[in-house]
């Protein structure tokens, strides 16, 4: 199943991330003009912390997402940027958390976290405790590891329609799917 | 998010009083809204003061995240808890207050599920009938105007193919929900088990009204919408002070002082943010700050004149302290069952409402459309990841099936909100105490509902997997009974039109005043109550 930057902008809105009062009717609509917005401001110029952060999630991502979500990299992209943008509280707190994460891919792989491979990825955030771990914003290593990474992109994931048809649920909760879907039967 | 208060968004905002108002109203939840909102419309001079915050509306989607996601605590949602929010709780059941509550401009209404039935006629007079709790002192033909009313207020989708409910006068405002997919599920095992289903009276908007949106099914209705869809009290808070009314937040009343021997209140005093304390004096006042607050400031408003506590000479402020409680059956059936599409039900049965069944009732059952776990929350909890979650979720995800009901809780002066001097919040005062046990009648009204809900599942092709009743019930978040109505002085505090007997311009909006539960979710009748109690303040003023 491929994910594609509308999924991630249909999450975004539905996470009031996106947006404003608007926000619902996009994603209801299913952003019918895809290419208009890629997540970012016209001319905007992404800090190196933000890449850094947008880069590890897309790795995060790959390692922890199930093998039928195909080509997740524009999709975190385009939700991970955004949210750094609108969210600067959450971008401090993933920027301290990602110290850890790059931290412990050193100690194991000799490598920055975004740079490893998805089974590489996975021994790292395994090895941290992030499996695990309670997802804390303020807590331990782990917890603001499963919190700000693995937590992030499983939310950015599950609360999309895709990531909810993987499941069988087309309205996922936290999406503004709109009041047909509990009317209709199995498909 | 902001919740700081600052009203108007500029961080400076003026709590001192206003000179001398015709009505100071204490809480900004729906009975407040709606009092201030009618007497705005007649032309009085209102004030509100309200102890939480004025929540920023654009927050709505982030607070929405925070419910979803396992790192926050639902407390957290809307800022509940801490020194300020301090309560202890005694007796046979922990009454966990806080998670029943928000305090805010829009009040609970802010995290409400939005079910609004009108109570039953038999409601009003379950001592005659069932020889059980007392008679209300009004009947249900004198609130039924103010029913309708309160409907075309808060924005009531609702249908009239309910045979149990009492008679109306005119449509509900808006179509009802159309029945789920899981519901025609039920309606062939209710069909088979004898039981009868019927729509759902929800003050969430079917259509776009009011200048709110329709439900665009986020899926969150408790405890937050996001849309705008689900009624709260905030938008009726705006249309009041689009009138003119004033309404300040973060400035919990510490007490009512009186002035002629006792006889009328003069003043409110509450405190701001700053520590500092002033004083709002009007010509009438009305609480309108839940069955908890409300008991607790009249009993920390004592004085030599009311040594018990303000409007106390019965003994009852706190007392007869009720809530609904939750009786539930689920398990999975063989087929998919399309469940946490949205957040909101959209049939029930108000069959087993009216009739004392052995010593059981009222009792109300619903049909839940969210059964089972919420796939992107089991994910965000889940020790696994990968294909093994999504394994995991597949298997989680799907058959699921439910069934709820509410069965009322008889007055007992025992169940009550008392001081706790051992514990103060934030301003030094005593907290509230919850003194909250179950008695017979209600064991038995839980097993009832619990039969009659295994009776439906045994019409179905699905296997019972756990049922909440008598040994693991636990509230509905419906603090009632604190302030009862009645005609007689010495057994109740306030009377017919929601003034205390004992202070002539002191008047209480609550779903406090009940005197009996019944078992329909509280929040029309307090608001037709309160629209009731706007009528006489008028007249009043």
């Amino acid at each position: 199943m491929e994910l594609t930057r509308r999924d991630a902008l249909a999450v975004l809105a539905g996470a009031g991330i996106l947006g404003g009062g608007g926000a619902a009717a996009l994603a209801r609509d299913g952003f019918a003009d895809e290419r208009r917005d890629d997540g970012r401001d016209s001319g905007e110029t992404s800090s190196d912390d933000t890449d850094r952060i947008v880069a590890a999630l897309v790795t995060t991502a790959q390692a922890v997402y199930p093998s039928p979500v195909e080509r997740t990299e524009a999709f975190v992209e385009t939700y991970a940027s955004t949210k750094l943008d609108r969210r600067p509280d959450w971008a401090d707190g993933a920027n301290e958390a990602l110290g850890d994460l790059d931290a412990e891919a050193r100690i194991t792989f000799d490598s920055r976290f975004a740079a490893l491979d998805p089974a590489e990825a996975e021994t790292v955030l395994r090895r941290g405790g992030a499996e695990t771990a309670e997802p804390v914003p303020d807590g331990t290593n782990a917890e603001r590891v499963r919190y700000y990474f693995v937590n992030e992109v499983l939310y950015a994931l599950y609360s999309s329609p895709t990531g909810g048809e993987l499941v069988g649920i087309e309205n996922p909760q936290g999406h503004p799917g709109g009041t047909d879907s509990y009317q209709r039967g199995p498909r | 998010m902001s919740a700081d208060g600052s009203g108007d968004g500029r961080g400076t905002v003026d709590r001192s009083p206003s000179p001398t108002v015709d009505v100071c109203v204490v809480g900004a939840g729906p009975a407040g809204a709606l009092v201030a909102n009618r007497l705005a419309d007649r032309g009085h001079d209102v004030v509100i003061l309200e102890a939480g915050p004025r929540f920023d509306r654009s927050d709505r989607l982030e607070r929405m995240e925070r419910s979803i996601r396992p790192a926050h605590g639902g407390l957290s949602v809307w800022d509940m808890g801490g020194e300020r929010d301090a309560y202890t709780s005694t007796g046979e059941w922990f009454y966990p207050l806080n998670a029943t509550r928000v305090k805010g401009v829009g009040g609970s209404t802010l995290h409400w599920q939005g079910v609004v039935p009108r109570l039953h006629e038999s409601d009003f007079e379950r001592n005659t009938r069932d020889g059980v709790g007392t008679d209300w002192p009004i009947a249900y033909e004198d609130l039924r105007p103010y029913y309708a009313e309160a409907e075309r207020a808060l924005g009531v989708a609702g249908a009239s193919d309910n045979p149990f409910a009492p008679s109306r006068e005119e449509p509900f405002p808006m179509p009802a929900f159309p029945p789920s997919y899981s519901d025609s599920l039920f309606a062939e095992a209710c069909e088979a088990a004898g039981i009868a289903m019927h729509s759902v009276p929800n003050a969430r908007n079917s259509e776009a009204r009011d200048g709110r949106s329709e439900c665009v099914g986020y899926g969150t209705c408790k405890p937050v919408c996001p849309s705008g869809a689900k009624y709260s009290a905030d938008y009726t808070v705006e249309a009041a002070e689009s009138k003119g009314v004033r309404v300040v937040d973060r400035v919990p009343v510490q007490r009512l002082e009186t002035t002629d021997g006792g006889e009328r209140v003069g003043t409110a005093v509450y405190a701001t943010p700053d520590g500092s304390e002033h004083g709002q004096d009007a010509r009438q006042f009305v609480l309108a700050a839940g069955g908890v607050e409300i008991p607790r400031l009249l009993l920390l408003s004592r004085s030599s004149d009311h040594p018990d506590g303000l409007a106390n000479s019965s003994g009852a402020v706190g007392r007869y302290f009720m809530d609904h409680l939750f009786a539930g059956t689920g398990g999975r059936a063989s087929r998919e069952t399309r469940q946490n599409h949205v957040g909101f039900i959209t049939s029930e049965s108000h069959q087993f409402y009216d009739n004392d069944f052995e010593g059981a009732g009222p009792i109300k059952l619903e049909f839940l459309n969210y059964a089972g776990p919420s796939p992107v929350e089991q994910a965000l909890s889940a020790d696994e990841w990968g294909d093994d979650l999504l394994d995991s979720l597949r298997e989680s995800y799907g058959r699921h099936l439910a069934m709820g009901g509410l069965v009322g809780q008889p007055p007992r002066a025992d169940n009550r909100v008392a001081l706790d001097p051992s514990t103060t919040d934030d301003h030094g005062n005593p907290v509230p105490r919850i003194e909250w046990s179950l008695g017979e009648r209600t064991r038995r009204s839980l097993s009832k509902a619990n039969e009659l809900q295994a009776r439906v599942f045994d019409e179905l092709d699905a296997d019972v997997e756990w049922t909440v009743g008598p040994d693991n019930t636990g509230p509905a978040a419906h603090h009632m009974g604190t302030t009862r109505m009645g005609t007689d002085p010495g057994e109740s505090v306030v009377d017919a039109r929601m003034r205390t007997h004992d202070v002539a311009n002191l008047t209480v909006a609550s779903s406090s005043v009940f005197p009996t539960s019944g078992a329909m979710n509280p929040t029309l009748t307090i608001a037709a109550l309160a629209l009731k109690a706007a009528e006489h303040l008028d007249r009043d003023l």
